[in-house]
């Protein structure tokens, strides 16, 4: 009996389980960066603020390392959604807010 | 009232307003003016906010706070909106988001990009932001306080206990008391600007972008004070993304912010002082708290906690976690086990508790995203939630224009965050040159701040700060 498979979701933006990301680093993605790219959490709305810790501990466990041997993946703007509207609209005088 | 919303509680009152016309999904809903979107569609008994991405699961709120991006929606057109950090307006039409989402309509009132100058920015108004903001004007510098809820005060705004901390620093006092005080105190200060409802979503060679629903701001900060506080920690069983699977603070939210019922059979995983704390503060809601389960053969939060609940007839289960969250669309059962010394689930141990809500209060981690953008030495310490920024007693960064406080800089409580919140915010503008508050005043907090932490459940902090306290 485990807790979890693939009806346990590591990252909710991108809907990844915890089951793909452990046959993943079975597959030799072994490390944060390569595992990120390749399984694709961590790249949702969110930016990682829910799945990043997740996948880092799974990433431990399985590997028997330690959380600091696991060093954090780089963000990227934007951290959080916002409209994109803006960027195409660019900058504007600055009067009132 | 016949929806969830709270009627009476024993500590306080809400002043609600008239309502205010959203529609959601073609059908009127009320709401108040003080709600968010996400909120007046709970309390108006609406719990799935979209369908998600890939395998087309329901989703609901999970931390409340616009940390988790779980409650998007398409609201007046704009597809992936937090709901639960905009606030509604009358005629609001909002929309459950399927998928990938719609196109959205661009008509939609997008403005272009502002740019403001701003001597100190300090992004995050909790405890820590408040106070920061507060010292850096007392100082003399001219401040921008950035908030992407609508209202100020971060996680106080939610405390209805009385606080846990030395004498000087507030104890006795109730978490609600101090943050009207204090955001009362900000909002008189003719040098602190707030932006409430701005989000601050990355940098941009050296300016800060921060956007609401409809306008976005580019900050040219001379120094920036990041305290985004904290989210709280997921954990890891199946259906674990189900509507009605919360943050512990999430509940807090809803039942001391907007007086809103989270659920009416609550199962809280976790029995650390948020996990007994919001226990209690539910059953003082008048909502049923049927059961705490903790994986440690102890529970960790204070006795008087966890006497208190147990007093009122909760089953504290020691040795237990959660192994299933059961439902279709909605949370009506949690399966729970024993586990053994490694935290295994044992077989043949798992029971089903009936509930509609699961709370996680599992920890909280560092809302670090900002300080990992700007470049800035990170390091991996467990003691404070994750990864934190090094600094120097006054809460430097490697980046001598960025200073991190509060839960952003290592999760601890919120009297430690006010004074790491002065620390910085004079510090900010001292280097900038300004000298209204004589040092001694900061260095007083800094006394006063290692005697905090002197105390025995200080002793936890004090090794993590050993590895990130090290930049001169
Ligand atoms: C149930 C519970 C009970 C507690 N009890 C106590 C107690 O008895 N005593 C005690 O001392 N402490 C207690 N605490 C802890 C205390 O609440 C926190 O440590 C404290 O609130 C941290 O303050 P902060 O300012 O760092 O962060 P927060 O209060 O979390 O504030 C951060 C703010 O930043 C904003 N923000 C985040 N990201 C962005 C962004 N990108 N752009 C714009 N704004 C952003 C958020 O909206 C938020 O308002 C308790 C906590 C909980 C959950
Ligand atoms: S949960 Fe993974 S990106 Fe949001
Ligand atoms: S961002 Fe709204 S529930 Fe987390």
């Amino acid at each position: 009996m485990t807790r979890e498979d693939e009806k346990t979701i590591a990252c909710r933006c991108e809907d990844i389980s915890v089951q793909e990301i452990k046959d993943a680093i079975h597959e030799g993605y072994a490390d944060l960066q390569s595992l990120k790219r390749y399984v694709k959490f961590g790249l949702g709305p969110c930016q990682g603020k829910t799945c990043i810790l997740l996948a880092a501990q799974i990433l431990a466990r399985e590997m028997g390392q330690t959380l600091d041997q696991i060093m954090t993946p780089t963000t990227r703007p934007p951290v959080d959604p916002v409209p994109i509207g803006f960027f195409v609209k660019g900058k504007e005088a600055d009067d009132e807010k | 009232m016949d929806d969830n919303r709270i009627a009476t509680h024993p500590i306080l009152t809400w002043d609600r307003g008239t309502p205010v016309r959203v529609t959601y999904d073609g059908r009127q809903i009320t709401a108040y003016p003080r709600e968010t979107v996400a909120m007046a569609l709970y309390a108006a008994g609406v719990k799935q906010y979209s369908t998600s991405s890939r395998f087309y699961r329901p989703r609901g709120m999970f931390c409340a706070i616009g940390k988790c991006s779980s409650c998007m929606m398409r609201v007046d057109g704009i597809p992936n909106t937090r709901t639960c950090v905009l606030q509604v307006q009358d005629g609001m039409d909002v929309e459950t988001q399927h998928g990938d989402g719609k196109f959205p309509d661009v008509q939609a009132a997008m403005k272009g990009v502002k740019e403001k100058n701003a001597e100190v920015l300090v992004v995050g108004g909790g405890p820590a932001g408040l106070e920061a903001s507060l010292w850096a004007a007392k100082a003399g510098a001219d401040v921008i306080l950035l908030d992407q809820n609508p209202q100020l005060g971060g996680q106080l705004v939610k405390q209805t206990h009385k606080f846990f901390g030395s004498a000087k620093e507030n104890a006795g006092t109730r978490g609600i008391t101090i943050a009207k005080k204090l955001i009362e105190e900000v909002v008189a200060t003719p040098s602190i600007t707030v932006y409430s409802g701005f989000t601050a979503f990355g940098w941009f060679q050296g300016a800060v972008c921060a956007a609401d629903q409809d306008h976005a701001v580019l900050f040219q900060p001379r120094k920036v004070i990041v305290a985004t506080g904290a989210a709280e920690k997921m954990l890891m069983f199946r259906n674990n993304d189900m509507p009605g699977v919360f943050g512990a603070g999430a509940a807090q939210t809803l039942m001391n912010v907007y007086g809103i019922k989270p659920g009416n059979k609550v199962l809280m995983v976790g029995a650390g002082n948020v996990g007994l704390i919001v226990s209690y503060q539910l059953m003082q809601a008048g909502i049923e708290v049927v059961g705490v389960v903790e994986g440690a053969p102890r529970v960790g939060g204070y006795l008087v906690h966890a006497s208190k609940i147990a007093r009122n007839g909760v089953r504290i289960m020691t040795r237990h976690t959660v192994l299933e969250a059961v439902g279709s669309d909605h949370v009506e059962a949690a399966i729970v086990a024993e586990v053994d010394e490694k935290w295994q689930p044992i077989p043949g141990t798992e029971q089903r508790v009936e509930c509609d809500t699961i709370c996680l209060s599992a920890g909280l981690k560092p809302s670090t995203e900002l300080l990992e953008q700007a470049k800035l030495d990170l390091a991996y310490t467990g003691e404070l939630g994750g990864w934190v920024a090094k600094r120097n007693w006054a809460m430097r960064t490697s980046n001598p224009d960025i200073f991190a406080a509060g839960d952003a800089s290592g999760v601890e409580e919120a009297s430690t965050a006010m004074m790491e919140g002065k620390i910085a915010g004079l510090q900010a503008a001292y280097d900038l040159g300004h000298t209204d508050v004589p040092v001694e005043e900061q260095k007083e907090t800094r006394y006063n701040l290692d005697d905090l932490r002197a105390g025995p459940f200080g002793a936890k902090i004090c090794i993590g700060l050993k590895c990130v306290e090290v930049l001169e």
